[in-house]
């Protein structure tokens, strides 16, 4: 039996999760204060996810810099080969909120989208 | 110039404080901001995380911000962008300045504070050593990363758990830096649970908690710093140091509201959150100058501060509409045992909301405990929680019918009491 201790993100009392595990699967959540925090500590300790945030430069914009997000979170130990492939990602003005920079970023089936809008200088 | 209403700053608070306002039937209002861009510091708060609770959805500071943006715009709403208050009177006459219209002067009929806040500085800090090259605020160094695209430095520590250095934590680690650790000098962070886990955990950064930088080496630019566990004296404890080579360090110490031209009007500021002391419609000591936001106390949830700028919003309508009277009786509402302050201050329960909510912090980590509220000596209300921590913002609701039924009511009392 292995155990993971996870603190809920839920809501302000981040409570101490304890999860009790057999085979990769949860025999058992204590500690969480309402079914919530069962729900996270089932998903966190099988199949976390993550949105990820960055920013990318743009060219001939008002700004030197346009922030994007992945649409939906993505497995957790995605985060760095979905920063990766950013890396050289460069995009022209106008840019607007929910323009696709990346689509199905690492073969996660999520987009990577805009979060601002950046008009052309 | 005149404006019925003149709102200064144009971050979250200023910009839900002017929508509130036209939908309460005010036409002539101007926004006055110092940035290029309207949204405040969410334009540096690309993570997601705002917006939980106005849109039931997780949005990024900008994504946030341009909801209220574009209400602003559709409803014609006019702003000024690149101009920078410079003073208000107690007469409400706000002097103003920028590039194309140079100095001018602006009669209101009603002003709201919108100002926000700005981060403890090194100097309110104490640490020894030089002042080298590499030692930035966490939010300097978010604006540089974000919205400059440029990366301060390669290897990381950071003072400070509150959230701005935990976001900056995660974000460098992404952008290809070490951060080596967080220092926090309290027994607990004054960060939010949800980021101390997605920010720290998440990369292995390790969270020190009763510690500070002792240390700063590097006379161009950091070279190394080193940290220490304190004492309950909050005094280091030799033989406790740990030494990092690093060539950067951030301090993420807080938040001050920033209210130089409050004073400068004569507004009376509430020493322990460093803002203006408000009754229940959020109207200063100074008639017709209304204050929200973080300029009012800090807030760690935009959406709360979108809440109580709307309320100001509103409030300042009526004041601009003669819908007020100052003749009406005021009730204390009191911060004990525990309470640190609370927002309002006071409150008149012939004009208050029939659902009235009060704001507040406590001073130190409670498990167990309860929130009570007393009408005089008499206990009216009393709601446990496992756990409250300075970190996070609590609420009380006060109701109108209930104060109704305490006619010779004097004060409101709030503290937390075992549960
Ligand atoms: C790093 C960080 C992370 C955060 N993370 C979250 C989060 O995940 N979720 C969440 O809900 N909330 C978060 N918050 C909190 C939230 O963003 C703030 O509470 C909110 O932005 C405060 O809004 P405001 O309008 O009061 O202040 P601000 O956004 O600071 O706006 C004030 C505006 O006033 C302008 N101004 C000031 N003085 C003058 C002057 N003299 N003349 C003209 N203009 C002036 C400034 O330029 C600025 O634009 C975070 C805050 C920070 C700093
Ligand atoms: S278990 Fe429930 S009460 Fe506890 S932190 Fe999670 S959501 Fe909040």
């Amino acid at each position: 039996m292995e155990t993971k201790h996870l603190t809920c993100i839920g809501c302000p009392m981040g409570c101490q999760l304890t999860v009790k595990m057999k085979n990769k699967e949860v025999i058992e959540v204590t500690g969480n204060t309402c079914k919530k925090g069962d729900i996270y500590a089932r998903k966190e300790v099988t199949n976390p996810t993550r949105i990820v945030t960055t920013s990318v430069p743009v060219n001939g914009g008002d700004l030197p810099m346009v922030s994007c997000k992945t649409k939906e979170d993505i497995p957790k130990d995605k985060i760095y080969d979905v920063i990766k492939s950013l890396e050289n990602v460069c995009i022209d003005a106008p840019v607007s909120i929910g323009d696709i920079i990346i689509s199905n970023v690492c073969d996660t089936g999520v987009d990577i989208v805009a979060t601002k809008n950046v008009c052309v200088k | 110039m005149n404006y019925d209403l003149v709102i200064i700053g144009g971050g979250p608070a200023g910009l839900a404080a002017a929508v509130a306002a036209r939908d309460n039937g005010i036409q002539s209002i101007l926004i006055i901001e110092r940035d290029k861009e309207l949204g405040g510091i969410l334009n540096q708060c690309i993570h997601n995380g705002f917006g939980l609770h106005t849109f039931k959805e997780e949005l990024t500071g900008p994504e946030y911000a341009s909801r209220f943006i574009d209400q602003v715009k559709e409803k014609n709403i006019e702003y000024k962008l690149n101009t920078m208050v410079m003073d208000i009177s107690e007469d409400k006459i706000v002097t103003a300045m920028n590039k194309t219209d140079g100095m001018f002067m602006i009669n209101a009929q009603a002003i709201i504070l919108a100002m926000g806040c700005r981060e403890r500085s090194r100097g309110a800090l104490n640490i020894p050593g030089f002042r080298p090259a590499g030692v930035f605020s966490a939010g300097t160094a978010q604006r540089l990363v974000n919205i400059e695209g440029y990366m301060p430095g390669k290897r990381v520590v950071i003072l400070g758990s509150g959230d701005i250095g935990l976001i900056m934590a995660r974000r460098m680690t992404l952008e290809g830096a070490k951060v080596l650790a967080v220092a926090e000098l309290m027994p607990y962070s004054g960060g939010l649970k949800r980021n101390i886990v997605q920010c720290l955990d998440d990369f292995n950064i390790p969270l020190y908690l009763s510690h500070t930088v002792i240390d700063i080496e590097g006379k161009e630019r950091v070279e190394g710093i080193t940290i220490a566990e304190v004492g309950p004296d909050r005094k280091p404890i030799p033989g406790t140091e740990i030494h990092y080579d690093c060539d950067t360090l951030l301090l993420s110490c807080g938040l001050l509201p920033e209210n130089e031209l409050s004073k400068a009007a004569g507004v009376a500021i509430n020493p322990i959150t460093s803002g203006p002391i408000v009754n229940d419609g959020l109207e200063t000591n100074i008639d017709g100058i209304f204050a929200c936001g973080n300029v009012l106390h800090v807030h760690d949830l935009v959406d709360f501060v979108s809440q109580e700028a709307a309320n100001a919003g509103k409030n300042a309508a009526r004041y601009i509409q003669g819908q007020t009277s100052n003749e009406t009786k005021e009730i204390q509402v009191k911060a004990e045992d525990g309470v640190r302050y609370t927002v309002p201050c006071t409150i008149r329960p012939e004009v208050m909301d029939d659902n009235l909510c009060v704001r507040f912090r406590v001073g130190q980590v409670f498990k167990n405990s309860a929130i009570a509220v007393y009408f005089d000596n008499e206990l009216i209300s009393k709601r446990s929680k496992q756990v409250m921590a300075p970190g996070e913002m609590e609420q009380v609701i006060l109701l109108k019918k209930k104060i109704e039924e305490y006619p010779n009511l004097s004060e409101i009392t709030i503290k937390i009491e075992e549960a």
